[in-house]
């Protein structure tokens, strides 16, 4: 049983190693059809954001799928809010028909 | 009046931001009372504000698992999520999505294959309309015998019941689940998801639209049930598909965040309306929006039939998706509204 585990440890880390380096080989390859974003127009938060997207294409995907869900959050927790002060209740619904 | 104008980091495109949020309210009223991304109604709204059509695709993906989140949160505090559903169905989507990416890539080195699809996504839709418009007769049909008879109405009785036949396949293991109240083998979801998946893979669609008739007709959910449920596996295909499209430079994560902040009021309103709205007049709107969606690609199909009015064709195409997105915001707000107001006076007066 321990070597099964070792085993699949060992393959989960390989593949962990591995998956980037072979992102980052497709991404060299796609390189040449990629938009540049133009970052000269752009300052503040918007020039940082266009420079991070020319830098790596990976960061930028990954903080895309990290910062998708933790906005969607703050806004669905903010308009809960305002739903509550009005006074809808936001907990129980019949569930009496199909 | 610059104020109202956005430059996009990675598209290099100006865009009027409050239309932004317009049409971000509009598709998360949409998208969370029918429980769907609404990829057929997002793309061209983000195309004529000025996007070009790849960021469009890739946008749309981004901001719809946003969306899908909200309305995931909002549905599952109704008791309208059945996780453990989802969960099993993720794993056939996410394979027959696969399977039906390759197979579509295979017939494409064929030959042109476009025309095909869009015929096939036409007679998909076609019956579900059918089939959502037949159930909705048949459940009047019943309804009407039921009264005649002086019985009384049963409030959970539906038109097509085709599921109960499916449920009587008694295959190991056997699943109960508990949200949806259904007990079942665990392969007919996952063969169900399978399906859908595979045909949104082809189809190159999210598959929403595919999957909430599925889960109702064939699985046997509530309404309410396989809105939520279907919400919750588009945030998750929306993660996945924003994650790709982002790689490939398709993302307009800026433009995201300002749909969100629309979509955020929107996708409450349309969750919140699912409390006074019944059922079946969740499936009738349904099946209104699926026959929009097959008119909005006749439309773009004879565009391409007859080049010398494509661009009337074209034009009344995405007029008639945006109409279609308007007008079905507006009467779910309104029946929101009506349903609050009057949940709230009985509360006062309790």
């Amino acid at each position: 049983m321990k070597g099964i585990w070792t085993k699949i440890s060992v393959f989960v880390l390989m593949i962990c190693t591995l998956l980037p380096q072979a992102v980052m080989a497709a991404g060299e390859k796609a390189d040449l059809v990629v938009i540049v974003a133009d970052t000269r127009g752009l300052t503040g938060i918007l020039h940082a954001w266009g420079t991070l997207y020319n830098e790596s294409h990976l960061y930028f995907s990954l903080l895309t799928i990290v910062l998708i869900p933790v906005i969607g959050l703050l806004f669905g927790t903010i308009a809960d809010i305002v739903m509550k002060t009005i006074g809808i209740d936001l907990e129980h619904r019949e569930l009496s028909e199909h | 009046m610059d104020w109202l104008y956005v430059l996009m980091p990675i598209s290099g495109v100006t865009i009027f931001w409050p239309g932004l949020i317009i049409l971000g309210v509009g598709v998360g009223i949409i998208g969370g009372f029918f429980g769907m991304g609404g990829a057929w109604m997002v793309t061209p709204g983000l195309n004529i504000l000025g996007f070009p059509m790849a960021f469009a695709i890739g946008t749309d993906i981004a901001h719809m698992a946003g969306k899908s989140l909200i309305s995931t949160m909002r549905h599952g505090k109704f008791g309208n999520v059945d996780y453990k559903l989802g969960f099993i169905m993720l794993v056939g989507t996410v394979v027959g999505f696969e399977v039906g990416a390759q197979m579509i890539m295979w017939l494409e080195r064929l030959g042109n294959v476009e025309i095909i699809v869009r015929l096939l996504y036409l007679v998909l839709l076609g019956l579900i309309a059918w089939m959502v418009f037949s159930d909705v007769s048949k459940k009047r049909k019943k309804d009407r015998e039921a009264r005649a008879k002086g019985h009384e109405v049963d409030a959970l009785s539906t038109g097509i019941e085709w599921h109960k036949t499916l449920h009587k396949i008694k295959l190991a293991p056997m699943i109960h689940f508990k949200a949806a109240g259904i007990t079942c083998t665990a392969w007919l979801p996952i063969a169900i998801s399978f399906f859908t998946g595979w045909l949104a893979g082809i189809l190159g669609i999210g598959g929403g639209l595919i999957r909430m008739p599925a889960l109702l007709y064939l699985l046997g959910c509530p309404t309410h049930v396989a809105v939520g449920t279907d919400l919750f596996e588009v945030m998750i295909s929306g993660l996945y598909g924003a994650f790709t499209y982002t790689m490939k430079g398709r993302t307009e994560l800026v433009a995201a965040i300002i749909m969100l902040v629309g979509a955020a009021i929107g996708a409450q309103i349309g969750t919140v309306a699912t409390k006074y709205i019944k059922g079946y007049g969740i499936r009738i709107a349904f099946g209104l929006a699926v026959v929009g969606c097959a008119l909005s690609i006749i439309l773009k199909l004879l565009a391409k039939e007859l080049p010398a009015y494509a661009t009337l064709l074209n034009n009344s195409s995405t007029t008639l998706v945006l109409g279609l997105v308007f007008c079905m915001s507006l009467y779910i707000t309104v029946k929101m509204v009506q349903g609050a107001r009057a949940e709230i006076a009985a509360a006062k007066n309790k």
